[in-house]
Protein backbone atom coordinates (compact mmCIF):
# COMPACT_ATOMS: atom_id res chain seq x y z
CA UNK A 1 0.00 0.00 0.00
CA UNK A 2 1.43 3.31 -1.09
CA UNK A 3 0.59 6.11 1.02
CA UNK A 4 1.10 9.24 -0.52
CA UNK A 5 1.83 12.93 0.39
CA UNK A 6 -1.95 13.62 0.19
CA UNK A 7 -2.91 11.34 2.63
CA UNK A 8 -0.64 12.73 5.69
CA UNK A 9 -1.98 16.55 4.11
CA UNK A 10 -5.23 15.48 5.03
CA UNK A 11 -4.71 13.89 8.14
CA UNK A 12 -3.00 17.57 9.00
CA UNK A 13 -6.06 19.42 7.90
CA UNK A 14 -8.72 17.07 9.76
CA UNK A 15 -6.66 17.84 13.26
CA UNK A 16 -5.88 21.12 12.25
CA UNK A 17 -9.84 21.61 12.21
CA UNK A 18 -10.42 19.65 15.14
CA UNK A 19 -7.77 21.98 16.96
CA UNK A 20 -10.14 24.97 16.05
CA UNK A 21 -13.04 23.65 16.84
CA UNK A 22 -11.38 22.99 20.38
CA UNK A 23 -9.96 26.59 20.75
CA UNK A 24 -13.44 28.56 19.04
CA UNK A 25 -15.94 26.83 21.84
CA UNK A 26 -14.55 25.57 24.67
CA UNK A 27 -15.11 27.47 28.25
CA UNK A 28 -12.13 26.01 29.89
CA UNK A 29 -8.62 27.28 29.34
CA UNK A 30 -6.74 24.22 29.69
CA UNK A 31 -9.30 22.74 27.13
CA UNK A 32 -8.27 25.16 24.50
CA UNK A 33 -4.01 24.56 25.54
CA UNK A 34 -4.87 20.70 24.35
CA UNK A 35 -6.28 22.10 21.29
CA UNK A 36 -3.65 24.65 20.79
CA UNK A 37 -1.36 21.18 21.17
CA UNK A 38 -3.56 19.52 18.13
CA UNK A 39 -2.69 22.71 16.24
CA UNK A 40 0.70 22.31 16.74
CA UNK A 41 0.74 18.83 15.74
CA UNK A 42 -0.72 19.57 12.95
CA UNK A 43 1.76 22.03 11.49
CA UNK A 44 4.62 19.60 12.84
CA UNK A 45 2.84 16.28 10.63
CA UNK A 46 2.72 18.48 7.38
CA UNK A 47 6.13 19.87 8.00
CA UNK A 48 7.75 16.42 8.46
CA UNK A 49 5.53 15.06 5.50
CA UNK A 50 6.86 17.81 3.16
CA UNK A 51 10.32 17.34 4.18
CA UNK A 52 9.61 13.47 3.04
CA UNK A 53 8.16 14.11 -0.11
CA UNK A 54 9.13 17.19 -1.65
CA UNK A 55 12.35 18.53 -0.18
CA UNK A 56 15.67 16.51 -0.30
CA UNK A 57 17.26 16.99 3.26
CA UNK A 58 15.73 17.32 6.76
CA UNK A 59 15.21 20.81 7.26
CA UNK A 60 11.76 20.04 7.88
CA UNK A 61 12.68 17.76 10.52
CA UNK A 62 14.47 20.57 12.31
CA UNK A 63 11.88 22.90 12.00
CA UNK A 64 9.75 20.79 13.66
CA UNK A 65 11.81 20.10 16.26
CA UNK A 66 12.07 24.14 16.47
CA UNK A 67 7.67 23.95 16.93
CA UNK A 68 8.64 21.18 19.67
CA UNK A 69 10.76 23.63 21.54
CA UNK A 70 7.79 26.47 21.70
CA UNK A 71 4.89 24.01 22.32
CA UNK A 72 6.52 22.82 25.36
CA UNK A 73 7.75 26.53 26.27
CA UNK A 74 4.19 27.64 25.49
CA UNK A 75 2.50 24.92 27.89
CA UNK A 76 4.81 25.96 30.75
CA UNK A 77 4.10 29.53 30.42
CA UNK A 78 0.42 29.17 29.69
CA UNK A 79 -0.13 26.77 32.46
CA UNK A 80 1.88 29.23 35.47
CA UNK A 81 -0.40 32.23 34.06
CA UNK A 82 -3.66 29.70 34.20
CA UNK A 83 -2.81 28.47 37.40
CA UNK A 84 -2.34 32.48 38.73
CA UNK A 85 -6.05 33.25 37.46
CA UNK A 86 -7.11 30.15 39.09
CA UNK A 87 -5.39 31.14 42.43
CA UNK A 88 -6.77 34.91 42.31
CA UNK A 89 -10.17 34.28 40.20
CA UNK A 90 -11.29 31.00 41.30
CA UNK A 91 -12.27 30.43 37.71
CA UNK A 92 -10.43 28.97 34.75
CA UNK A 93 -12.70 29.83 32.02
CA UNK A 94 -11.76 32.27 29.51
CA UNK A 95 -15.13 34.38 29.12
CA UNK A 96 -15.46 34.82 32.79
CA UNK A 97 -11.50 36.81 32.89
CA UNK A 98 -12.65 39.87 31.16
CA UNK A 99 -11.40 42.87 32.96
CA UNK A 100 -9.74 44.37 29.96
CA UNK A 101 -12.94 44.40 28.10
CA UNK A 102 -13.69 48.15 27.49
CA UNK B 1 -5.75 6.35 15.16
CA UNK B 2 -4.93 9.59 15.60
CA UNK B 3 -8.73 11.45 14.36
CA UNK B 4 -10.39 9.41 16.95
CA UNK B 5 -8.25 10.54 19.82
CA UNK B 6 -8.85 13.88 18.77
CA UNK B 7 -11.93 14.02 18.23
CA UNK B 8 -12.76 12.91 21.75
CA UNK B 9 -9.81 15.64 23.26
CA UNK B 10 -12.25 18.27 21.42
CA UNK B 11 -15.18 16.86 22.23
CA UNK B 12 -15.22 14.45 25.60
CA UNK B 13 -17.43 16.59 28.61
CA UNK B 14 -14.89 15.95 31.51
CA UNK B 15 -11.11 17.64 31.16
CA UNK B 16 -9.36 14.73 32.34
CA UNK B 17 -11.05 12.44 29.35
CA UNK B 18 -9.29 14.74 26.87
CA UNK B 19 -6.28 15.00 28.70
CA UNK B 20 -5.76 10.88 28.29
CA UNK B 21 -7.30 11.20 24.91
CA UNK B 22 -4.59 14.08 24.12
CA UNK B 23 -1.60 10.84 25.21
CA UNK B 24 -3.45 8.57 22.01
CA UNK B 25 -3.30 11.67 19.67
CA UNK B 26 0.54 12.44 20.71
CA UNK B 27 1.40 8.84 20.51
CA UNK B 28 -0.31 8.60 17.11
CA UNK B 29 1.62 11.59 15.77
CA UNK B 30 4.80 10.27 16.96
CA UNK B 31 3.37 6.96 15.07
CA UNK B 32 2.98 8.99 11.70
CA UNK B 33 6.29 10.47 12.03
CA UNK B 34 8.23 6.98 12.36
CA UNK B 35 5.80 5.97 9.60
CA UNK B 36 7.30 8.75 7.69
CA UNK B 37 11.00 7.71 8.33
CA UNK B 38 11.85 10.58 10.61
CA UNK B 39 13.04 8.02 13.95
CA UNK B 40 15.30 11.14 15.68
CA UNK B 41 11.42 13.19 15.85
CA UNK B 42 9.32 10.20 16.94
CA UNK B 43 11.49 9.65 19.62
CA UNK B 44 11.68 13.22 20.96
CA UNK B 45 8.22 13.87 20.19
CA UNK B 46 7.46 11.13 22.89
CA UNK B 47 10.06 12.53 25.15
CA UNK B 48 8.54 15.85 25.15
CA UNK B 49 4.88 16.25 24.13
CA UNK B 50 4.09 12.64 26.32
CA UNK B 51 6.73 13.01 29.28
CA UNK B 52 6.55 17.00 29.18
CA UNK B 53 4.01 18.57 27.92
CA UNK B 54 1.06 16.19 29.13
CA UNK B 55 2.23 15.85 32.56
CA UNK B 56 2.44 19.92 32.89
CA UNK B 57 -0.99 19.79 31.30
CA UNK B 58 -2.53 16.98 33.93
CA UNK B 59 -0.91 19.10 36.69
CA UNK B 60 -2.68 21.80 35.68
CA UNK B 61 -6.14 19.83 35.39
CA UNK B 62 -5.74 18.26 38.45
CA UNK B 63 -4.59 21.85 40.64
CA UNK B 64 -7.83 23.47 39.12
CA UNK B 65 -9.70 20.21 40.14
CA UNK B 66 -13.02 22.55 41.85
CA UNK B 67 -13.91 23.71 38.78
CA UNK B 68 -13.60 20.75 36.82
CA UNK B 69 -17.38 19.73 37.28
CA UNK B 70 -18.86 22.67 36.19
CA UNK B 71 -20.03 23.01 32.20
CA UNK B 72 -17.00 23.49 30.20
CA UNK B 73 -18.95 23.94 27.09
CA UNK B 74 -19.95 27.46 25.85
CA UNK B 75 -23.45 28.07 24.22
CA UNK B 76 -24.91 26.20 21.69
CA UNK B 77 -24.62 29.07 19.26
CA UNK B 78 -20.93 29.46 19.64
CA UNK B 79 -20.64 25.59 19.24
CA UNK B 80 -22.56 26.38 16.00
CA UNK B 81 -20.58 28.74 14.77
CA UNK B 82 -17.26 28.00 15.74
CA UNK B 83 -17.72 24.16 14.03
CA UNK B 84 -18.60 25.83 11.11
CA UNK B 85 -15.87 27.93 10.88
CA UNK B 86 -13.39 24.84 10.75
CA UNK B 87 -15.80 23.12 8.80
CA UNK B 88 -15.24 25.94 6.21
CA UNK B 89 -11.31 25.83 6.61
CA UNK B 90 -11.02 22.10 6.46
CA UNK B 91 -12.96 22.16 3.33
CA UNK B 92 -10.49 25.00 1.86
CA UNK B 93 -7.57 22.90 2.88
CA UNK B 94 -8.95 19.61 1.49
CA UNK B 95 -9.78 21.35 -1.54
CA UNK B 96 -6.44 22.90 -1.89
CA UNK B 97 -4.86 19.58 -1.18
CA UNK B 98 -6.18 17.65 -3.82
CA UNK B 99 -6.00 20.65 -6.26
CA UNK B 100 -2.52 21.21 -5.96
CA UNK B 101 0.34 19.53 -8.20
CA UNK B 102 2.73 18.51 -5.35
CA UNK B 103 6.02 17.38 -6.55
CA UNK B 104 6.94 13.85 -5.07
CA UNK B 105 10.07 12.74 -4.79
CA UNK B 106 10.70 9.00 -5.61
CA UNK B 107 10.58 7.08 -2.42
CA UNK B 108 13.70 6.51 -0.74
CA UNK B 109 14.50 4.08 1.91
CA UNK B 110 14.59 5.31 5.27
CA UNK B 111 17.94 6.49 7.18
CA UNK B 112 19.15 7.34 10.59
CA UNK B 113 18.54 10.92 10.63
CA UNK B 114 20.05 11.72 14.31
CA UNK B 115 23.15 12.30 12.98
CA UNK B 116 22.16 15.04 10.18
CA UNK B 117 19.92 16.36 12.00
CA UNK B 118 22.74 17.07 14.78
CA UNK B 119 25.14 17.91 11.74
CA UNK B 120 22.27 20.54 10.42
CA UNK B 121 21.54 22.35 14.30
CA UNK B 122 25.28 23.00 14.01
CA UNK B 123 25.49 24.47 10.87
CA UNK B 124 22.46 25.88 9.12
CA UNK B 125 20.25 26.50 11.75
CA UNK B 126 22.90 27.43 14.59
CA UNK B 127 21.12 30.69 15.20
CA UNK B 128 17.70 29.59 15.70
CA UNK B 129 18.94 26.92 17.95
CA UNK B 130 20.92 29.45 20.57
CA UNK B 131 17.97 31.51 20.33
CA UNK B 132 16.16 28.89 21.35
CA UNK B 133 18.00 27.78 23.59
CA UNK B 134 17.80 31.62 25.59
CA UNK B 135 14.17 31.59 24.67
CA UNK B 136 13.49 28.26 27.14
CA UNK B 137 15.52 29.87 30.01
CA UNK B 138 13.35 32.74 29.46
CA UNK B 139 10.22 30.78 29.57
CA UNK B 140 11.96 29.02 32.53
CA UNK B 141 12.22 31.72 34.41
CA UNK B 142 9.08 33.91 33.35
CA UNK B 143 7.07 30.50 34.19
CA UNK B 144 8.66 30.08 37.82
CA UNK B 145 8.21 34.32 38.21
CA UNK B 146 4.07 33.92 37.32
CA UNK B 147 3.51 30.63 38.73
CA UNK B 148 5.28 30.91 42.64
CA UNK B 149 2.85 32.57 45.19
CA UNK B 150 3.14 36.06 46.03
CA UNK B 151 3.74 35.76 49.89
CA UNK B 152 6.96 34.84 50.95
Amino acid sequence: MIISLQSYLIIGAILFSLGLIGVLTRRNAISVLMALELIFNAANINFVAFARYSDPGLSGQVVAIFVIILAAAEAAVALAIVLNIYRNRDTVNVDEVDELKG
Amino acid sequence: MVIFPAGVVVFAPKLIDSAFALLFTLFGVAGLFAFLGADFLAAAQVLVYVGGVLVILLFGVLLTRRVQDTEIRVGANQVWVGSLVSAAVLSLLVVFVFRAEWIELPESPPEPTTATIGELLMTRFVLPFEVASIFLLAALIGAVIIGRSEER
